[in-house]
């Protein structure tokens, strides 16, 4: 059997940490194929059922992460996003869900080096937890 | 005048509460009455509104019967000047969940005098059928006996619904006029007290006697809220342990067939148009056929615990732990005792009471530049 390889949906703001995505990959920098990243135009587009479905389909880890506080394109998004996962935060641990295994970032558009950091880092914290419950058994 | 008054029941509670209906009906600026009525055709109560005061003989807002939530009924009433104001007789919870609509615009407090009755609850709608037979006053009679007489409102064998037997608030603090039942002299005459503007308006033109809020009242209260609260953390704890796993969610809602009534029953699932109604979960066949490959096997219908753990993500904040949800499941999984056990740390968390106040904004709808860091970043 082969070494468990997580897998991470990152839900990435636009103009925020996309670029700094982008960024990070015309900067030569690299980080983990584990992390399948999904654009979207602001976090706070995130519906908590993204999350719900990515989880439920089986995803080790889930990252949403977007402009610092201040800095959304949409002057607030990232602030309601925040209480979303705050939200998600409180509700999935009571259903035995790893309240690590979902993080919110601010990373910025000019943040090439801290994104694939971060990157590096999740990937590894997560793979040290596992394969999450929803991948292994039936519970659609 | 007093901002309390009596209602004489010396010929019973259901004559008198009839009366008082009677009397604020036969106000000009009063167009309508929607209360608890028992249906000509059938021993069923359901909300109605009465414009002819003789129809008021068959109100009957203590019949321990709680088909629907009927917020909803009132956001009906309501979301458009309707030409007259009405005068809606509800419980507690009732009352919550349509402050929770008013802030989602889903209804308007505007030409709206609620009267609320101190809730004894209710039977689930199944056991209330078989209960009733015909003579649903005569049931009602010996329910507030029970409920009142330091029992808990078992008739028969027949208990209150799991998430009745769980209120902590059995007090309608939400509304314009407060029946007082907890505390009273139930043979004599049952307060009224007005606690807004609009319900002091309204006694003052009735004629009614005055009186002063009765001693008994707070020790009353005080002796119900106390034993709910430790029913609700037996309940909470029972249903935390059948849950906390995903898989041990999946087996508590494996009997869920995805007919998403307790979405419609929910006084608080908000969106006028469910996602999983719509053609996002028209799912290609051939989407079946490689979720079936991918695991092995695909139950059918697919997304149930995404469907319920969604809907407590978009309403748990506002849940008002009505129960309609666990009444109006066909295969009889015990939904309230999920949903009021699941929202409450979420309540907590945002320190957000639903139906307490309109001006709190839902916890979604509002932000504050310095909160929650404690979710951000990976450490």
């Amino acid at each position: 059997m082969s070494a468990f390889e997580p897998t991470i949906i990152a839900f990435v703001c636009n103009w925020c940490t996309y670029t700094g995505a982008d960024l990070a990959g015309t900067s030569r920098q690299t980080y983990p194929l584990n992390v399948r990243l999904i654009r979207v135009m602001c976090t706070g587009m995130v519906d908590p059922q993204y999350v719900l479905k990515a989880l439920l389909e089986g995803a080790d880890g889930i990252l949403v992460s977007g402009c610092h506080p201040g800095d959304c394109h949409y002057i607030n998004g990232n602030y309601k996003a925040r209480r979303r996962i705050k939200l998600l935060k409180t509700l999935l641990p009571q259903f035995g869900f790893a309240p690590q295994r979902l993080r919110l970032t601010w990373i910025g558009a000019s943040d090439g080096i801290e994104f694939a950091r971060v990157m590096r880092e999740l990937v590894e914290q997560v793979r040290a937890l596992g394969p999450s419950e929803a991948g292994a058994k039936m519970v659609i | 005048m007093a901002k309390t008054a009596l209602i004489p029941v010396d010929n019973g509670l259901l004559p008198g509460l009839r009366e008082f209906l009677r009397q604020t009906l036969s106000r000009p600026e009063i167009a309508a009455v929607l209360v608890p009525c028992q249906l000509p055709m059938k021993a069923m109560i359901l909300p109605t509104l009465v414009n002819d005061p003789e129809r008021l003989s068959a109100a009957n807002p203590l019949a321990p019967a709680f088909p629907l939530n009927a917020a909803r009924m009132v956001s009906r009433l309501t979301r458009k000047a309707a030409g007259g104001t009405v005068v809606a007789v509800l419980r507690a919870c009732e009352i919550r969940a349509f402050i929770e609509l008013v802030k989602l615009k889903q209804a308007r407090s505007e030409e709206l005098i609620i009267v609320g009755i101190d809730c004894l609850g209710a039977y689930a709608t199944r056991d209330f059928l078989r209960s009733a037979h015909q003579d649903v006053d005569a049931l009602t009679g010996r329910f507030v006996e029970s409920a009142l007489g330091g029992g808990d409102g078992t008739v028969d064998g027949v208990c209150l619904a799991p998430a009745c037997q769980a209120c902590a608030e059995p007090v309608p603090s939400g509304a314009d006029l407060i029946i007082c039942l907890l505390g009273a002299d139930t043979d004599r005459a049952l307060p009224v007290t007005a606690a807004t503007e609009k319900g002091e308006a309204l006694l003052e033109r009735l004629d009614l006697p005055g009186a002063t809020m009765p001693e008994a009242r707070e020790t009353a209260v005080a002796v119900l809220v106390n034993r709910r609260r430790s029913q609700r953390e037996a309940m909470g704890e029972t249903t935390r342990a059948l849950t906390d796993s995903l898989e041990k969610l999946a087996a508590y809602l494996a009997a869920c067939v995805n007919c998403y009534n307790c979405r419609v029953a929910c006084p608080v699932c908000y969106c006028r148009e469910c996602v999983f109604a719509t053609d996002v979960f028209d799912h290609e066949p051939c989407q079946y056929l490689g979720w079936a490959g991918r695991k092995g096997a695909v139950k059918m219908p697919t997304d149930t615990l995404f469907y319920h753990l969604t809907r407590l993500a978009h309403m748990g904040t506002a849940c008002v732990g009505c129960g309609q949800c666990s009444n109006a499941c066909p295969s009889g999984i015990p939904l309230a005792e999920l949903f009021i056990t699941a929202s409450a740390p979420l309540q907590e968390a945002f320190d957000y009471h639903p139906g307490r106040s309109l001006e709190e904004k839902p916890p979604l709808a509002a932000f504050r530049d310095k909160e929650f860091e404690e979710v951000v970043g990976i450490k």
